[in-house]
């Protein structure tokens, strides 16, 4: 690139001074005239067969406008709720999933009814009054009882309860068959629930006249939503338009279509005028997905000087009673070589049907969980060995790259060294572990983790992921609009909530144009504007391919306008130089054109013919590779064996993400997916009773940790741009949620491992480690 | 969510938060708070035919000592608690137990006669009532904190009686109430409180059964001069706690022993 | 039965017939207008709904709209001064990124308000235990204790000096 002067600037958040002053638009702030307000009846049965609904009193409720049922929205919807085929599976079984339930119920809190009303509050009163006669079924909860022969079946007409079984890479017996020492360990991965601040809401408007839907969400892909629904609806996307406005949070539990995506547009059209709905955070802790919600079997072979040879891993995934849209957790296979050479890796997943609300994608998504277990179970070989995990990483890390990884992925770029080596220097590792020694000798419990994570972004390669993805192609795309005067519009079809790309992604265009940054403005979130289709935010993949997107139309915009520079010097386009801004001719640096001279002349009068009016241009960008982003997390932790209770002592993060655009939004994102990462090992989990009723409803039982629960975070970063592409960039909206669960993990087991320890599972809860504590003591 | 509709009624008397009270029925209820009932009126948990407002009675809302005791208006807000000199000096545990109960925002607004009168297990001034053999005072009688505490959410209160005053005696001496719980809002996985007063140890738990618990056995044993580690050993006599999302009834237990023992050291130290 | 109140809201008196069971939230949101204030749960855990009843913090979700009346209340849309120039912890939070989705923000500046009108220089630690009634899924509480921490050092300096409203720096 040209000498850059924005790109890598920590230039402060456009969106920021509508937020701080409350004036942000979310979902539910929307009001359209003679709006009705839907609230949804819901199962109460994890397994049921809906013998009928009575709807008299509830329709004779105050305010009541309507009650519909599946039969009502079989007339406006169509056809299934879509699911991503799963890479070669032996075996799959996909139920198919209609947005409101007919005749049989699978988890508590599906949808069976919904009630519109003149108000919430009367919405609300009369959903407790449609009357719901329940056949109770056998519900299957446990993913483990589930894959036995005389399981209940998640629903009546399975054969049995595999959503999946697939093996992507059978063989390691050479590898473990060389080993001098084999480990293997049984690690969970516990369920979470994704819980943004702002639960989801619908509002829809059907205009009848113009036979069009608007419909406003809090969406992390407003095309996705246009796509599914507007086709299940047979509205076609010129009379469909979605806008995802400030949007408060998704953490992956806004992308896939929901069921009230579907009922509160079809209401609308139903009833003719516009209808909303506002998720409740009961109804968002049961009926948004959850995300994680695995067992992982995992033996791992190497020798005694530390060398790693095989691994061999079995998922069994809880899928819960459908197969989320995008709940493949491939991501979670192709990771599990991690870091490291080996010589074989095994893996075979199998997604298992259960009576709870399915899972999908959440912050990371396969990738924290292969990440956990690769660098658990390194921890449980160390152990073993009695080596030390900074010296056996060292010892195994891949140093050479492009690194092609036994499943065939080609590792960009990395120094996985260096990282690790920083972050050891930063926690201040040797002196810590003398530390220990000393605190041990005085009955206390000191440990310190390590977690050199990577992961697999940037989403995707449509050669790679379209197989996965039923076709999609999960490229990116952009709209440059350089107007008269030289200000920018730029539109994505990517989607920012929260992630600060009003920010960033004109920093791009700043240095690519030579614009003055504050000339340049992004729009997003909005169907009806901006380019045909684009793949929304998630995975981390919103800069590696959104903004090479952005990067390759402002290239457009600029090759164009150097064509019209040209044309005003009355020079040769390639005697045209273009510097930062500003054009001139080859040895005339003194006689400049600025943008906008160039920008006014692309919409005036006396462009000859072999020039096409008008400034602006439309990209798509299908980036040639993934990109793999890495570093390296250490937690310092003290137990309270008598209590179990952890307390983090210290916490350091060394990552790399390649070029950095804006190191104050990536720190941001980096501190944001350290917390969820030590709210997983620590805190978090969603529980269901045996008969599957959700004991986890509320925010006083669904523990989210408060800024009081949290260290300090020290980071800092190391430098290692990607080739793929021409920025340089790699993601890390993830990186803090995949790499620290390990580290605090690990941290845990290295304090309890004088009394025998070695592993413990998540979350680490007091009550949790006070038991393993006094078994391991007994 | 969204309560259920109900009637509502401002009292600014005892008299009348009485007279409210009598005439809506046994279905109605106070609102102090509302930082226990509100939430459970959205999940619609609760379902009262109406509150009674009793805020803007003024004079429910005081701390006083007099004549070796403390009294306090029903109505005094947990952050009034934490920050009066008057409790500071004369009860100094209860300004500690005001002082982690919820976070600022329910401090703001959450009473202590709403904490005794809904009488959760999880409630810290139950404790320290019982300890302390507090008070409490209604508008028709006197009842013994003893008495108060029958069961989980059970008291006897009658529906038009309200709770109007707790009388703690006074305790400058040394003490320690340990909340132990995993989020600093959260309500106690078990809480432990030691207070020595005139030589004696008073010791009271949080959450291990359906009412608070005086661990009377505790306070035996610390004055026929068992030392604090044989003492705290009996905290769980008797006890058979259910468990919870947090917490095994044999980790409440074992907290109880270990939460007492750490209660009566940092109170010494 | 309806009931009518009179509520101070941001300064200005205004008058409604409300239902008794009308939660301040909504009456804020829904009927004054007022969509800063947000709904994050229904327990009063998350914050998000924090304003200020006669300068204390409240949660809005956890009272009801008649017990407002005849009294003061403030919400996110009242800090900013009568010309547009942010209130010092507002501007703190724009520097130092201690937001992201934003949706938790007006609840946290609230809450932030409050604390430092109770303790003026919190340390960090003081800032970590007085926002324990706030939960923010984005920014890890990192940047938010920064904002707090800056904008009690800003209030400290010179309440009279007026904020700056276009912090562009230079890394």
């Amino acid at each position: 690139m040209a000498i850059t002067t924005m790109v890598g600037a920590r230039i402060h958040r456009r969106e920021d001074p509508r937020l701080v002053r409350g004036l942000g638009r979310y979902a539910d702030d929307f009001v359209r005239p003679h709006t009705a307000y839907l609230a949804v009846v819901r199962s109460p049965h994890a397994h049921a067969r809906i013998r009928s609904i009575d709807l008299t009193e509830a329709k004779k409720a105050p305010g009541v406008v309507t009650i519909l049922t599946a039969a009502d929205f079989k007339k406006v919807i169509s056809g299934a709720m879509p699911v991503a085929p799963a890479f070669v599976p032996e075996k799959k079984t996909v139920p198919d999933r209609f947005p409101i339930a007919e005749s049989e119920v699978a988890y508590q809190g599906e949808p069976v009814a919904v009630v519109v009303a003149d108000t919430k509050y009367h919405a609300a009163d009369a959903a407790e009054l449609v009357l719901v006669d329940w056949d109770p079924l056998p519900a299957v909860i446990d993913l483990e009882k589930a894959l036995e022969a005389a399981s209940p079946r998640a629903h009546e007409d399975l054969p049995d309860n595999i959503g999946w079984d697939t093996t992507f890479s059978p063989d390691a017996e050479a590898a473990f068959a060389a080993a001098e020492v084999v480990v293997k360990q049984r690690i969970l991965q516990q369920r979470l629930a994704p819980t943004p601040m702002e639960p989801r809401g619908v509002l829809a408007d059907w205009n009848g006249a113009d036979q069009a839907m608007t419909m406003w969400l809090s969406s992390q892909n407003p095309h996705f939503i246009r796509l599914f629904i507007g086709g299940a609806m047979g509205i076609p996307e010129t009379r469909f338009r979605v806008i995802s406005p400030d949007v408060g949070g998704g953490f992956g539990s806004k992308i896939s279509p929901y069921p009230e995506d579907y009922l509160v547009p079809a209401a609308s059209k139903l009833l003719g005028r516009p209808v909303k709905w506002i998720e409740t955070r009961t109804e968002n802790l049961q009926n948004a997905t959850h995300g994680r919600g695995q067992i992982f079997d995992v033996e791992i072979a190497g020798n005694r000087d530390g060398q790693l040879l095989g691994l061999k891993v079995t998922q069994y995934l809880d899928l819960g009673a459908y197969c989320g849209t995008f709940g493949a957790f491939q991501a979670c296979a192709c990771l599990l070589p991690g870091a490291y050479i080996w010589k074989q890796v095994a893996s075979r997943t199998v997604g298992v049907l259960t009576n709870k609300v399915p899972t999908d994608p959440y912050r990371g998504a396969g990738r924290p969980e292969a990440t956990h277990l690769i660098e658990r179970i390194l921890d449980r070989f160390c152990d073993e060995i009695g080596r030390d995990p900074a010296e056996v990483r060292r010892k195994n890390f891949i140093k050479e790259f492009p690194h092609t990884s036994p499943f065939g992925l080609v590792y960009d770029s990395g120094n996985y060294d260096g990282s690790l080596t920083r972050a050891l220097e930063l926690a201040g590792y040797d002196q810590f572990k003398r530390d220990q020694e000393a605190a041990r000798a005085r009955g206390r419990y000191l440990g310190v983790g390590i977690s050199t994570w990577l992961e697999i972004c940037g989403f995707g390669p449509s050669a790679a992921t379209a197989p996965a993805t039923g076709g999609l192609a999960l490229t990116e795309s952009a709209h440059v609009r350089v107007f008269p005067t030289g200000s920018v519009n730029v539109y994505v079809g990517t989607h920012s909530h929260g992630q600060g790309h009003d920010t960033t992604f004109p920093q791009i265009v700043a240095d690519a144009l030579g614009v003055p940054y504050d000339m340049i403005e992004l729009r997003h979130g909005d169907t009806a504007e901006g380019p045909s289709f684009g793949y929304g935010t998630y995975g981390s993949r919103s800069l590696a391919v959104g903004g090479m997107a952005v990067l390759k139309a402002a290239h457009k915009v600029r090759d164009k306008a150097r064509k019209i520079a040209a044309h005003m010097f009355e020079a040769a386009e390639e005697d045209v130089v273009f510097d930062q801004g500003q054009f001139y001719v080859k040895g005339s640096p003194e006689n400049r054109k600025a943008f906008g001279e160039v920008a006014f002349a692309a919409y005036g009068a006396g462009l000859p013919e072999s020039i096409e009016l008008g400034l602006e241009a439309v990209a798509y960008f299908d980036p040639p590779n993934f990109v793999w982003p890495f570093g390296a997390h250490i937690c310092m932790v003290e137990v309270d064996p008598e209590t179990g209770g952890v307390e983090m002592l210290k916490y350091v993060a060394v990552d790399d993400c390649g070029n950095v655009i804006n190191p104050m939004i990536v720190e941001g994102q980096i501190h944001g997916g350290i917390v969820q990462g030590i709210a997983q090992a620590l805190f978090e989990e969603v529980v269901y009773s045996e008969d599957g009723t959700l004991r986890t409803g509320t925010l006083l039982d669904y523990s989210v940790p408060t800024a009081n629960e949290i260290p300090p975070l020290t980071l800092d970063r190391t430098i290692t741009p990607t080739p793929t592409n021409e920025l340089g960039v790699k993601g890390i909206g993830e990186a803090g949620t995949i790499a620290a669960s390990a580290a605090v993990i690990n941290a845990i087991c290295d304090a309890l491992a004088p009394l025998g320890i070695h592993h413990v599972d998540m979350p680490a809860s007091p009550d949790r480690l006070w038991k393993q504590i006094q078994e391991a003591k007994a | 969510m969204i309560p259920a509709a109900f009637e509502y009624a401002r009292a600014t008397s005892v008299q009348q938060a009485s007279d409210l009270l009598r005439q809506y029925g046994e279905d109605a209820k106070v609102l102090a708070g509302g930082h226990s009932l509100i939430p459970l009126m959205r999940l619609r948990l609760a379902r009262p035919v109406a509150l009674v407002d009793i805020n803007p009675i003024r004079e429910l809302s005081y701390v006083v000592e007099e004549n070796d005791h403390l009294r306090v208006g029903a109505l005094t807000r947990h952050v009034e608690l934490q920050n009066s000199e008057v409790v500071r000096r004369h009860l100094p545990i209860l300004a500690d137990i005001a002082g982690e109960v919820g976070d600022n925002q329910v401090r703001n607004l959450g009473t202590i006669g709403g904490v005794i009168a809904h009488a959760d297990s999880a409630g810290d001034y139950p404790t320290l009532a019982l300890m302390l053999d507090a008070e409490i005072v209604t508008n028709k009688r006197r009842l013994a904190a003893k008495d108060f505490f029958q069961d989980l959410f059970t008291t006897p209160l009658e529906s038009d009686e309200l709770v109007c005053e707790v009388v703690f005696p006074v305790a400058g001496g040394p003490h320690k109430y340990i909340k132990f719980r995993r989020r600093l809002f959260d309500w106690a996985i078990v809480g432990a409180g030691a207070l020595q007063v005139n030589g004696g140890w008073r010791v009271g738990l949080t959450n291990v059964g359906p009412t608070p618990v005086r661990a009377s056995a505790v306070e035996q044993a610390l004055a026929s001069g068992a030392s604090v580690e044989e003492a705290a050993q009996h905290a769980s006599d008797g006890l058979s706690p259910s468990g919870d999302l947090r917490a095994s009834p044999e980790y409440k237990l074992h907290l109880a022993r270990v939460l007492t023992r750490r209660a009566i050291e940092q109170a010494s130290a | 039965m309806k009931h009518r109140i009179s509520v101070t809201l941001n300064g200005q008196q205004r008058e409604d017939e409300v239902e008794p069971r009308l939660l301040l939230v909504h009456y804020l949101r829904d009927v004054a207008g007022l969509t800063g204030t947000h709904v994050g749960c229904d327990t009063s855990q998350c914050g998000a709904c924090t304003v200020h009843q006669d300068g204390k913090a409240v949660k809005s979700c956890t009272v009801f709209a008649v017990q407002a009346d005849g009294h003061e209340v403030k919400t996110i849309e009242g800090m900013a001064a009568h010309d547009g120039a942010l209130h010092p912890i507002q501007q703190a939070f724009w520097d130092e990124h201690g937001l992201q989705c934003g949706y938790c923000t007006p609840g946290f500046i609230m809450a932030a308000a409050y604390l430092l009108e109770q303790n003026p220089n919190p340390t960090d630690d003081e800032i970590r235990k007085g926002l324990e009634g706030n939960l923010c899924r984005c920014t890890g509480y990192v940047n938010i204790v920064k904002s707090v921490s800056a904008a009690a050092k800003a209030m400290a300096g010179t309440a009279a000096q007026p904020a700056h409203t276009a912090p562009v720096a230079g890394e």
